[in-house]
């Protein structure tokens, strides 16, 4: 197992304690020692997204991370983001779009939309398209999923 | 098919209609059940060190400083599982002649491709499997590796099989009226040209996973599979393991992703099962990435030299090919490595009258990972076969490449007819599909937009494909050979006494919404709300007998047998409502989860309490009568080998002449996969497919060294599409609903991923012919463009 460290961690709002191998990979941390399987491994070597979780309210890969470098952090995996605001307008925009198939990559998807809302938010699907490059989607062929988040910019402004 | 007769049009249809798919509610809420997402108490993990080398002998392994290893219960290598594991052999017996050496799943003595498991450490934890793999010493005698498959067949190649004369694994020849005439008649304008499909993989998200627990009380294996085709692989499991097929439950959930390549006998999975059931305790399997690129199945990876002879009015008078497929050193089981090279003789210049015709393929052995069916099987080389010759003969003699369609594709009222290879055809709507295509995409103004950008050095091309796709096989695809693959699915429907309907499928899903689709023919069927039916499939233990999913069966055959269960259990709520109400069953309907006058479409009882009459107050019926409120049925296609689809598409590039850089700019697709059951997830499956089929013609290819090392295991190094490069795509229907059915859906599946290839290889040639460039080999990579177009340079 090799040296381990003892971390603390606010994980979807819950105060966490935990002793980690310090090699443990962010990703593996929440899966396998909190059970949080909604963050999804493709690759672990951070091209594919599908493991995107925020860090304080960052985007990021949680297989590139350490598990050691979320102490004292937050964390918010699937299973935290909020069902209110920009998460829940997404959620039922990829319902009705069927912005998903096997639901691999949605999770991280969903981190990396509500980024993009968040940050740039213009109904711009050649904005959106690049901004979810580093989110790979082996099933559907993108498109309901820029559709999905148009949708939410465009109701977003139209209130 | 039935005497069913079904109203498609009604008011209150849902057939059709683009329901939102509810089952997906929990993916989006991280509530997927995916195979690693489970932990079993007593759990162990499974880490396979693969052979680094394409051929060798094994000289020794020596495991002892592994086994004391922290946390490392036990390591096994080929010998270990020789007794315990029966050998397979991918062979089928209506593919004539094709041969494959047994297989055992942990390389015995001999290594054969880069990527074989030679031995399997099991640990508490993948990582402390992985830390005591590097303890492991394995002595290799290395022995020279066949990689190029043009040169398998040599003499002086070596030879990958002991015991076998060559490394040819199977042939095959169609050939159909007087191919030399038509070649040799010098009224005929000939096209020649050489084309190489690079080696791809499916790249399913999620990587494949099992896990096998045994229970030695009562000698049941259950495996967790992250797979399509649950009852084959309980089969597989039985008689390689020694086990009764009852005795062995598969259950395959949450998949994510599977694209053909969840479908087949893996090693490492039948290893897993087997130190289960050593060692009588769980064990986990997920392969990584790397471990995905070098064992997943690979696909397509041949190379075809192809003619074709036009008249000068524009009518393909013959096509001949000969076609060099390499896949790796064993045919895989049970749907063997041949299938591909098959579809391609059988599908080649389908959607097109011609008279004469003559392929070969030959089937090659190399030390290479295994090559098996992918989506679209066979599809993009034949469609890329017969419509880039007949772009590039069109472009020849000087003619419209939809004007040459025109002439060529078979006339929507010719059906039932065959194909050039002697397929049969039935209910196609080509010339149809080619008309809607033309309107919808605007086609003379990208014309006249591609020569004005021209005068700028802006190159553009407009490329198209006819297709036809294979759905819904009948027996004669797998089960005639002696294959454990059903043709035939079941669904099992029921009332439950609280109104609400249970749906139970043989048919499996990976995401493309089939337990969505299930629940909305039932739910139109039995006139009740769709949020009041629950689809169960993925179980051997619970669903009916069937064959999963693949070839794009789910909706056509598991949608069939749903709607002939739901029907059936109409009948028998409406046989017992009209005892309880006493009146005529023909009087009465259902609608809206209530029991109704048939004319007036008054309420007489909600399905809940004629449920509960029947349940829990059988007092009140008289003794005579004896509810059912469950039916089955079954269906399988009997009236056909196959059933065809038909789609048009077309692809606009642009391509930079600069960087070689091709840009898809936009995508068109027609399908006409039969009756559309529900738009909103057929249209984003064929978009998916298509961008599967763009990324198998620009990015996808598994490269080798000459060493048989593959050299891109990364998705870094492996490139598949990313949403900033793929255009929208857009998508329309014809919809021709198969007589074979009472549903008449055919299956849409595959259709992008067969078609776009095709598409785009020709919009890439519209765009560089004026410069006397043509590419030929997928994918069309940069490189390859820059080289052909300094050929033609040094040329001039
Ligand atoms: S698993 Fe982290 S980016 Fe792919
Ligand atoms: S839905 Fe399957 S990978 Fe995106």
């Amino acid at each position: 197992m090799g040296q381990t460290k003892k971390i603390k961690v606010m994980v979807n709002g819950e105060r966490i304690e935990r002793d980690v191998a310090v090699r443990t990979n962010l990703s593996d941390f929440l899966r396998n020692d909190l059970g949080l399987t909604g963050t999804h491994v493709g690759c672990e070597h951070g091209v594919c997204g599908a493991c995107t979780v925020r860090v304080n309210g960052q985007t990021v890969r949680s297989c590139l991370m350490l598990a050691v470098q979320v102490d004292d952090l937050e964390v918010t995996t699937i299973e935290g983001l909020a069902d209110t605001g920009p998460v829940s307008a997404l959620r039922d925009a990829f319902l009705k779009r069927n912005a998903l198939q096997c639901g691999y990559c949605t999770p991280g998807m969903l981190a990396s939309a509500v980024e993009y809302i968040e940050k740039i938010g213009e109904p711009d699907r050649k904005k959106i398209r690049e901004h979810l490059s580093g989110n790979y989607c082996r099933c559907t062929g993108y498109q309901s999923i820029v559709d999905a988040i148009c949708d939410v910019i465009q109701v977003g402004t139209e209130k | 098919m039935t005497g069913v007769k079904f109203d498609f049009d009604k008011p209150t249809k849902l057939i059709g209609q683009p329901e939102a798919r509810l089952d997906a509610k929990r993916l989006l809420h991280g509530r997927g059940r995916f195979v690693d997402d489970i932990q079993l108490p007593r759990m162990l993990h499974a880490y396979f060190i693969r052979s680094p080398i394409a051929h060798g002998k094994i000289v020794s392994i020596n495991t002892s400083g592994a086994m004391d290893a922290d946390g490392v219960v036990n390591v096994f290598t080929g010998k270990d599982l020789e007794n315990v594991v029966e050998p397979y052999v991918g062979v089928l017996s209506h593919l004539a002649g094709l041969r494959s050496p047994p297989q055992a799943p942990v390389a015995i003595d001999c290594v054969k491709w880069q990527g074989e498991p030679v031995a399997v450490v099991l640990a508490h934890s993948r990582a402390q499997a992985e830390d005591a793999a590097e303890l492991i010493e394995i002595e290799y005698d290395e022995l020279p590796a066949v990689v190029d498959m043009e040169k398998a067949l040599d003499e002086s190649c070596p030879l990958i099989h002991a015991g076998y004369d060559s490394n040819l694994a199977w042939q095959r020849t169609v050939d159909v009226g007087d191919v030399s005439s038509a070649f040799s008649n010098p009224d005929n304008f000939v096209v020649k040209k050489r084309f190489k499909f690079g080696r791809h993989t499916g790249v399913t998200l999620e990587p494949r996973t099992s896990i096998a627990e045994y229970d030695p009380s009562d000698d049941q294996l259950t495996v967790w599979y992250s797979g399509q085709a649950p009852h084959m692989m309980q089969f597989i499991f039985a008689k390689h393991l020694g086990l009764l097929e009852e005795n062995v439950r598969v259950i395959s959930q949450d998949v994510g992703g599977s694209f053909g390549i969840k479908v087949h006998t893996y090693g490492d999975e039948v290893a897993v099962a087997a130190i289960a059931k050593l060692l009588g305790r769980p064990i986990k399997f997920t392969a990584d990435r790397y471990e995905s690129f070098m064992s997943d199945i690979h696909a397509r990876d041949h190379v075809v030299d192809a003619r074709m002879a036009i008249s000068a009015s524009g009518q393909i008078v013959g096509l001949e090919f000969d076609d060099v497929t390499g896949i790796g050193p064993y045919s895989m089981y049970p749907r063997t490595s041949a299938i591909e090279a098959n579809q391609v003789l059988n599908l080649t210049g389908a959607p097109y009258v011609i008279p004469n015709y003559r392929a070969t393929s030959k089937v090659v052995f190399q030390n290479k990972n295994l090559m098996c069916q992918y989506r679209a099987v066979g599809h993009p080389i034949a469609m890329a076969i017969c419509d880039c010759l007949l772009e590039e003969a069109a472009a020849h003699i000087q003619m419209d490449p939809v004007e040459v369609r025109r002439i060529n594709l078979m006339a929507d009222n010719s059906y039932p007819r065959t194909s050039a290879s002697g397929m049969k055809l039935d209910e196609l709507s080509h010339q149809a599909a080619l008309n809607k295509l033309i309107e919808m995409m605007d086609y003379n103004s990208l014309r006249a937009d591609q020569l004005e950008q021209r005068k700028d050095g802006v190159f553009r091309g407009i490329g198209f494909v006819s297709m036809v796709e294979v759905t819904n096989p009948s027996p004669m695809f797998y089960g005639i050979g002696g294959a454990p693959i059903a043709s035939q699915d079941g669904a099992t429907v029921r009332l439950d006494a609280g109104g609400g309907i249970h749906v139970s499928s043989s048919v499996t899903e990976q995401g493309q919404g089939t337990n969505a689709i299930l629940a909305q023919i039932v739910a139109d069927v039995l006139g009740v709300d769709l949020a009041r039916v629950k689809v169960t499939t993925g179980d051997t233990k619970t669903t009916p007998y069937g064959g999963g999913t693949w070839a794009s069966r789910g909706a056509g055959i598991g949608g069939e047998a749903a709607l002939l269960a739901a029907n059936a259990l109409k009948e028998q709520i409406l046989d017992a409502a009209s005892v309880i109400l006493q009146a005529k069953p023909s009087e009465l309907d259902i609608k809206n989860g209530q029991v109704v006058d048939a004319k007036t479409f008054v309420e007489k009882m909600n399905l809940s309490d004629l449920a509960r009459t029947v349940y829990y107050r059988g007092n009140e019926l008289p003794d005579e009568a004896k509810p059912e409120l469950v039916a089955t049925r079954h269906y399988r296609v009997t009236d056909a080998p196959f059933v065809f689809t038909n789609g048009a598409m077309a692809a606009h590039v642009e391509v930079d002449i600069e960087t070689g850089f091709v840009k898809v700019l936009d995508f068109w697709a027609v399908e006409d996969c039969g009756r559309v059951i529900n738009p909103l997830l057929v249209d984003e499956q064929i978009r998916g497919g298509v961008v599967q089929g763009i990324g198998g013609a620009l990015y996808e290819e598994c490269l080798y060294s000459d060493e048989g090392q593959l050299l891109n295991t990364s998705l870094a190094d492996y490139l598949v599409p990313m949403a900033s490069e793929m255009p929208d795509i857009h998508v329309a229907h014809i919809e021709t609903p198969t007589k074979s059915s009472v549903l008449g859906a055919k299956g849409a599946g595959e259709a992008g991923t067969g078609g776009a290839p095709a598409a785009v290889m020709n919009a890439v040639n519209d765009a560089l012919r004026h410069l006397g460039v043509t590419i030929y080999q997928m994918p069309m990579t940069p490189e390859r463009i820059l080289s052909a177009l300094a050929e033609t340079k040094t040329d001039n």
